[in-house]
């Protein structure tokens, strides 16, 4: 019994701790380069929720699209693979745009200001994308529909792991490998990390730092759409203020793995996400949060670098 | 045709000109040195000229384009290329991947071939490492490659400054304090590396205090003093100017020279 409830939180943990990964990169990429916490980035976790919702229910409704299109996009298996690749492909670029324009609009022309002030700027534009769902799309939480096949498969006693979580695992592995190589091999990559460790001398050897800014505040919102969508998708509802707690779990995450330490983002959500779920399953639900606070505090007090301390792998 | 035309050039925080209605001229192939005692504005003058300060009045000129206002990086294209007083590598980044960096305004694939790994992609891959390590080679670090910046001792990090700021393909490299901190021994090499630097085709503008590398090495001498162009010379006219020497040691030293 204990030894099913231990396999099904860790099946659970890992699959809550890649989301919580792929929203930690985006505050860790922009601390970085910037050395700015972006309060606003919880909310593009949300609105990629958003997008991803009405893109799915666009393309599932029969009148807009025609019910030959739907009947091949949700039967068909291919049909299904070209369905989400579109909804992943929409959320992430117009959530990725969005970010890019934020940094425009709200904290470029806070560059030189002092460090409180574009954070003050990021908390602004939370409560500006917030508000801006309220108003224009709903204050009610909405139902994600349930297109994917979801069959529960038994891999130990009673405990099962979902196609879904399969899914969302795979995937998040599938993007964290990509961005790791993408950081450590091609010429932008490396133009990334030369910018979070001297901005000035990156500049003046040639490197666009704001192209390479522009291009963190693209990543980061992007992924964190990603991760909306499979949130989404998870737990079948979508509400404006659902970016909330998992914009701070994840915030914790990247904190835990040494914040602008990419690898550390990624290893802090997925430690997080199952210390979490064994923290619901074996003392009590309400008591998740608390544990996932109190880790937090005790990596603060042990290990105040993170995980991944600054000197093992660099930041970006 | 001078390939750095400084006119008149001012640079004001506030009520301090860190650099005061300076003119001067280096011209193609030259190797000048900038020097002065602390405070003087030299580096002010190298960071005008690579972008991160706009000169507050003046004009500024390389190869005939304007410089003031343009981004580190439009100047870094143009062909400037520099090092620091202290030494700004990027520590966490091998020694080769430090100097691919400064390849990067000569190469140009973006992250869309990169993650499809085209043919293009693969082939200036190939060609920005094999650029990158002729450049550890000049500068005599090419066994280091794959070292981390940072566990480089002290003169291997200054040369790799320079093997990353030659990676930009200047025509211009401006070098600041290369000797400081330096051993005669390792500073006669330094010498000898901006000798080839020049053979090589680059000009070269350096603020040094070490006067036994200037002496050996510069074509002509400009001297700032409290942000003002004090004198102008051959290496032999400066070191017999009595302002340069009133600068440098104080009144003192004129009258013992009145003296002598």
């Amino acid at each position: 019994m204990a030894l099913d409830t231990l396999m099904q939180q860790m099946v659970n943990g890992i699959t809550l701790g890649g989301m919580y990964a792929l929203i930690a990169l985006g505050y860790t990429l922009v601390y970085g380069i910037m050395l700015m916490i972006n309060f606003a980035h919880s909310e593009m976790f949300m609105a990629g929720a958003y997008v991803g919702l009405f893109t799915l229910t666009g393309l599932t409704n029969p009148k807009l699209v025609g019910s030959g299109t739907v009947a091949f996009l949700t039967k068909n298996g291919i049909g299904l693979v070209l369905l989400f690749t579109i909804v992943f492909l929409i959320a992430g670029v117009a959530i990725g745009l969005l970010g890019v324009i934020i940094e425009r609009t709200a904290y470029r022309p806070l560059r030189n200001a002092p460090r409180l002030a574009p954070l003050i700027s990021a908390i602004g534009v939370s409560i500006f994308l917030q508000n801006a769902v309220l108003l224009w799309v709903d204050s009610k939480a909405l139902p994600f529909p349930q297109v994917f096949p979801i069959v529960n498969i038994k891999i130990f006693g009673n405990a099962s792991i979902s196609t879904l979580q399969i899914f969302i695992l795979v995937s998040v592995v599938l993007i964290l490998i990509v961005l790791d190589t993408f950081v450590s091999k091609t010429r932008i990559g490396k133009a990334m990390r030369a910018t979070s460790q001297d901005r000035d001398a990156a500049g003046l050897m040639g490197v666009n730092i704001n192209t390479v800014i522009a291009l963190a505040f693209f990543i980061g919102p992007a992924l964190g759409a990603v991760a909306g969508i499979f949130n989404g998708m998870y737990y079948g509802t979508v509400n404006w203020n659902m970016g909330f707690l998992p914009g701070i779990k994840s915030f914790t995450a990247a904190v835990i793995g040494g914040i602008g330490n990419l690898r550390g983002a990624m290893l802090g959500g997925f430690v997080l996400g199952i210390i979490e779920s064994l923290a619901a399953g074996f003392l009590a639900t309400g008591y998740k949060d608390v544990v996932a606070f109190v880790i937090l505090i005790l990596v603060l007090i042990f290990r105040p670098g993170g995980l991944l301390g600054e000197s093992v792998v660099e930041k970006v | 045709m001078a390939l750095v035309e400084a006119t008149n050039t001012t640079m004001q925080f506030g009520g301090l000109k860190a650099v005061n209605d300076v003119s001067m001229h280096i011209d193609e192939g030259e190797i000048v040195a900038l020097i002065g005692p602390n405070g003087a504005g030299k580096t002010t003058f190298f960071n005008m000229l690579t972008g991160i300060y706009k000169p507050t009045s003046g004009k500024l000129t390389f190869a005939g384009g304007s410089v003031s206002g343009k981004k580190p990086n439009e100047i870094c294209r143009m062909g400037i290329a520099r090092t620091f007083q202290n030494i700004r590598l990027f520590s966490n980044m091998t020694t080769l991947e430090n100097v691919m960096v400064g390849r990067h305004t000569r190469s140009k694939a973006g992250p869309l071939q990169a993650v499809l790994r085209t043919r293009g992609f693969k082939r200036e891959e190939a060609a920005t490492v094999a650029e990158a390590l002729k450049r550890l080679q000049f500068v005599g670090l090419a066994d280091k490659a794959n070292e981390l910046a940072k566990n480089l001792p002290y003169g291997a990090q200054r040369r790799l400054e320079i093997a990353r700021a030659l990676a930009t393909e200047p025509k211009l490299l401006l070098l600041d304090e290369p000797a400081a901190g330096m051993n005669p021994q390792e500073s006669a090499d330094l010498t000898r590396l901006i000798g080839r630097i020049r053979a090589s085709g680059v000009t070269v503008l350096l603020i040094e205090h070490d006067m036994k590398v200037v002496m050996d090495i510069a074509d002509r001498i400009y001297v700032l003093d409290f942000g003002e162009l004090i004198a102008e010379g051959k290496p032999e006219e400066i070191q017999k100017d009595p302002k340069v020497i009133v600068a440098y040691l104080g009144m003192g030293a004129e009258a013992m020279l009145a003296q002598a």
